[in-house]
């Protein structure tokens, strides 16, 4: 019989089939692990509702247990509370920065609210630093960018486009 | 014993009228894949598409286990007929150009995440939890189809009369989704979903304020359509069911 502690590191080392550089244990999305006698549990929430990665990494999941020697996997899938990038570990947004992808910056979340809207909705300016080059002249180019999580942003210093994984 | 059955059916018709609503949003906005102005706008609308049909599996998902025939979210996507929908018609409109697209989408997210904001407060916790999730991805397209709604009816003179005659062709279709029936009033009642017209005071006064930020007039008096929720649509819907459900209807139960 395995332990939770053991298959938490097993899993630490399944990589997040968009982003290989950050695993799904840094990415957050692991909310439970239990074992009930010979069942391994795992609770995985989705990042977005629609990601196409949610298939591949309950497959990447199942398979790199497998390959542990857990013959019996079942995941769950569990929606509240809502996956958020909060919950992304610090150790993940400097890989996140390293690969060229903005990391979130905390307390941005489109809240979508209704009083003072104009400014919030119009996306007021947000200073999201250039993973490349660290300058702060950059400029958003699409709300979203080559995945839902990511908004499209432009360096004005070192010109280069980049993803910002956006804060939800 | 009555009523309880007549709540549950209800219910499947409130979640068909938001999991068919994301549905044929999604569907729409997915046919510019490939055709938008800009690579940038091609990707963002490829993008809120994957996240319509993303809550559509949620909405669609939960109608089947209320429903308990043993329909999944596929079965109800791909294997009803048109006056099985329960859409809105603004969603099933045609995609025009751009800014047609882009003004449909504005008027539905002003009205869809206050929706998803009160639907968090559903008794039912299944609807509460997938409103949470949804409403934290609907908050980004309502920022997006705002901001584009006033940069371009306050840009040239080209993308204004275009934005402004997108606004009058939409605004008929915009009553439906802010007046309650009958459904909508018992749902409302027992605390499961929130009424569509307690939606329409946050509404106007967002539409409003983009609006008059956009240099756009809404029209005034005009006629109200309505009957998408009950399973009364255009003709445009069955051209658009009869590409989205080809493959099922060809090959029923296909995998590959």
């Amino acid at each position: 019989m395995v332990s939770e502690a053991q298959v938490w590191d097993w899993l630490s080392e399944v990589p997040d089939p968009e982003i290989p550089v950050i695993s799904v244990t840094d990415l957050g999305i692991v909310r439970d692990v239990t074992v009930e006698g010979e069942t391994v549990v795992v609770t995985v929430t989705p990042t977005y509702s629609g990601c196409p990665a949610t298939s591949v990494i309950n497959f990447e999941i199942e398979k790199a247990l497998r390959d542990k020697g857990v013959a019996d996997v079942r995941l769950e899938r569990q929606l509240d509370p809502p996956w958020t990038t909060d919950w992304l570990k610090p150790e993940a947004r400097e890989k996140l920065r390293a690969y060229g992808i903005a990391p979130p910056i905390d307390g941005t979340r489109a809240e979508g609210v209704v009083e003072g809207r104009i400014k919030r909705l119009t996306g007021a300016a947000l200073v999201v630093p250039c993973p490349h080059c660290g300058s702060e002249d950059t400029q958003k180019v699409s709300q979203f960018g080559s995945t839902p999580c990511k908004a499209a942003y432009q360096c004005r210093s070192c010109l280069e486009p980049f993803d910002y994984f956006k804060c939800i | 014993m009555e009523a309880v059955v007549d709540l549950d059916a209800a219910l499947f018709e409130g979640l068909c009228r938001l999991g068919d609503s994301t549905l044929v949003l999604g569907h729409r906005v997915s046919e510019w894949c490939g055709h938008a102005p800009v690579l940038e706008e091609d990707i963002a609308l490829a993008n809120m598409a994957l996240d319509l049909i993303g809550q559509t599996q949620l909405w669609l998902g939960l109608a089947g286990e209320v429903e308990g025939k043993g329909r999944d979210a596929d079965a109800l996507a791909f294997r009803r007929d048109v006056w099985e929908f329960r859409n809105l018609l603004l969603v099933e409109r045609p995609n025009g150009d751009f800014g047609q697209t882009l003004m449909r989408q504005f008027l539905f997210d002003a009205w869809h995440q206050p929706m998803l904001k009160a639907l968090e407060g559903s008794n039912d916790a299944r609807i509460a939890e997938i409103a949470a999730k949804a409403g934290r991805e609907v908050a980004y397209h309502l920022e997006r189809s705002a901001d584009l709604v006033i940069r371009l009816g306050d840009g040239t003179e080209e993308s204004h009369k275009r934005m402004q005659t997108a606004l009058d062709k939409l605004w008929p279709y915009t009553g439906e989704m802010l007046t309650s029936d009958e459904t909508d009033r018992a749902l409302a009642e027992a605390g499961i979903m929130a009424a569509p017209d307690s939606i329409r005071p946050t509404w106007e006064s967002l539409v409003g304020e983009v609006l008059d930020e956009a240099t756009l007039t809404a029209p005034e008096g005009a006629y109200l359509h309505k009957g998408g929720k009950q399973g009364t649509h255009s003709e445009h819907l069955g051209h658009m069911l009869a590409t989205m459900q080809w493959l099922q209807r060809a090959y029923p139960d296909a995998t590959w």
